[in-house]
């Protein structure tokens, strides 16, 4: 009956996918987990309380939210729009390339972009179709839908891969509070410092792909481009 | 020097206790808040842990954290309204400071960075020295007061909402595992298919568990608890990898499932209905070639690298 103590993994599974509210169902799988296991109530919430206490560290970076919030409200966002609408002139493919870097550096930096409504919808997605445009006139709908495709996912990439390499992002803290409370030391900088790889790999398939991309747009519409 | 760090980092802490009660109160009086009384309990609950937590028994802090779940459970929390700084304004901020803006963000990151690379013991307490120098050469760029930091504050913790707290708690679940034993049950079920010692079907069980696990919850955070708990370290630390190369790839390796699953809607639904396509899981479909091949440089890395 040793799978029983799973009962908290599945909780977690089921709340995640039906939305339940996170707090409380990571709260009830420890609990359950808990009393499966044969530890009482008391002895659960000793054991939650110092848990819990023990991983401030995880939530560090509150204290550097009111700096973020000043440069937000000073237009931090908009002097980055400004950096990057002077990015010009360039093919599709390396524009969206130049941007997966500036998404990879600013998530370096603890710079929030901001993501797919304040960036890729307003700025990123239009640029890159008009760089195609200004090439080779009107886009055919399936290629103006893979720009589209290509700008959201771009932010993902940028996002994803190269935010880790940030001392506090919250994943890095996460990584360093799990590996302590399983009986591991490690500090948030070899996490930082582990991410890097990664970070680079991402943006160097990211400009394979992009370059790719261009020159299937210039087989395609090519001529056309020409005759311009 | 340890012991100077570690105050220093109890030192934050109690500030972050006091931004948070701080919240609590302006959520207190915020009569335009619905669930106010929810609201700002669950902040003040919040904001004793991090003061307090040092010096209360753990019981107490235990019920404390219980009871946060108690809050969100019968949905007693909600976020206060902010009148959102308007878009002429920031442009001419922009257009006034200019690049002079990333100057507090990019301290924020190098300070920190040179302090934890220079005194080993402050790698902890680095990002909230970091955080008061940027904070203060904030105010001095934008002649912000004090007031202004003490809104932004509450306003950037509610903009966070309960979400910012989940990595902490997540971890603290992690310990709960760990005294339970949940990772030797797994270690024991999967072991049939992973035998132990063989370091290559241990990477790959790691970084595939991550992945599978993060699409079907959408959450790579929850899955790296869990896996890491119950596959990555039975099967890729104890058998000699550097906890700390094998515990960065696998959260990425997570990241490679939000590429793919539609349960992460934010990143995939979303920017799909916000450009108008026509196919909505067109992002996934975009993504899915560069998942596959980062899936498989995760695993390279863990094989070659971590070990």
């Amino acid at each position: 009956m040793e799978w029983i103590k799973l009962i908290g993994i599945a909780i977690i599974v089921l709340g995640f996918i039906f939305k339940f509210d996170t707090i409380a169902v990571v709260v009830v799988a420890g609990l359950a987990t808990a009393l499966v296991s044969g530890i009482t109530p008391v002895e659960f919430l000793e054991a939650l309380g110092k848990a819990f206490v023990d991983q401030r560290i995880v939530t560090i970076f509150f204290i550097t939210l009111p700096l973020i919030g000043l440069a937000e409200s000073h237009g931090l966002k908009e002097q980055a729009v400004n950096l990057i609408k002077k990015v010009s002139g360039l093919t599709t493919g390396w524009f969206l390339s130049i941007y997966l870097i500036i998404r990879e550096i600013a998530g370096a930096f603890s710079i929030r972009l901001g993501g797919h409504p304040q960036f890729v919808r307003p700025l990123v997605q239009p640029m890159a179709e008009a760089s195609a445009e200004a090439k080779y006139g009107e886009l055919e709908e399936k290629d103006k839908e893979l720009i589209k495709a290509k700008s959201a996912a771009m932010d993902n990439y940028g996002n994803f891969f190269g935010q880790n390499t940030f001392l506090s992002a919250g994943g890095v803290l996460l990584i360093v509070g799990t590996l302590d409370s399983m009986g591991y030391k490690v500090t948030s900088l070899d996490i930082a410092k582990a991410s890097i790889p990664v970070a680079l790999i991402m943006i160097l398939i990211g400009i394979v792909s992009n370059i790719y991309f261009d020159k299937k747009l210039a087989r395609k519409y090519g001529n056309k481009g020409e005759q311009k | 020097m340890e012991t100077f760090f570690n105050n220093l980092l109890e030192f934050f802490f109690i500030l972050i206790g006091l931004q948070l009660v701080y919240t609590a109160f302006k959520v207190f009086k915020d009569v335009n808040n619905s669930k106010r009384i929810g609201t700002s309990l669950f902040w003040l609950d919040l904001g004793i842990l991090f003061m307090f937590g040092k010096v209360m028994p753990a019981v107490v802090s235990g019920g404390l954290v219980a009871f946060l779940g108690v809050i969100s459970l019968f949905k007693q929390f909600e976020i206060s309204k902010f009148t959102p700084v308007k878009q002429e304004k920031l442009e001419a901020d922009a257009k006034k400071y200019g690049n002079a803006i990333f100057i507090p963000v990019l301290a924020l990151a190098i300070i920190s960075v040179l302090l934890a690379f220079a005194i080993k013991e402050s790698s902890k307490a680095a990002i909230g020295v970091a955080a008061v120098i940027g904070i203060l050469l904030a105010m001095g760029i934008f002649k912000s007061k004090p007031k202004e930091v003490a809104y932004e504050s509450d306003r950037m913790m509610q903009a966070m909402g309960t979400s910012g707290i989940l990595p902490q708690l997540l971890a603290a679940l992690g310990a709960i595992f760990t005294i339970a034993g949940v990772g030797d049950v797994i270690a024991q079920m999967i072991g049939g298919f992973v035998p132990e010692g063989n370091r290559l079907a241990g990477s790959i069980a790691y970084v595939l568990g991550m992945v599978i696990f993060t699409v079907i919850m959408g959450n790579g955070f929850a899955a790296f608890t869990v896996i890491t708990a119950g596959v990555g370290v039975p099967f890729v630390i104890m058998q000699g990898a550097d906890p700390a190369i094998a515990g960065a790839l696998a959260l990425t390796a997570g990241y490679c499932g939000t590429l793919l699953t539609p349960m992460a809607a934010n990143f995939n639904a979303l920017p799909a209905s916000l450009l108008e396509m026509k196919n909505p899981h067109g992002v996934i479909k975009e993504q899915v070639p560069v998942a596959v091949i980062m899936i498989i440089v995760h695993i390279a890395l863990m094989y070659f690298w971590a070990f």
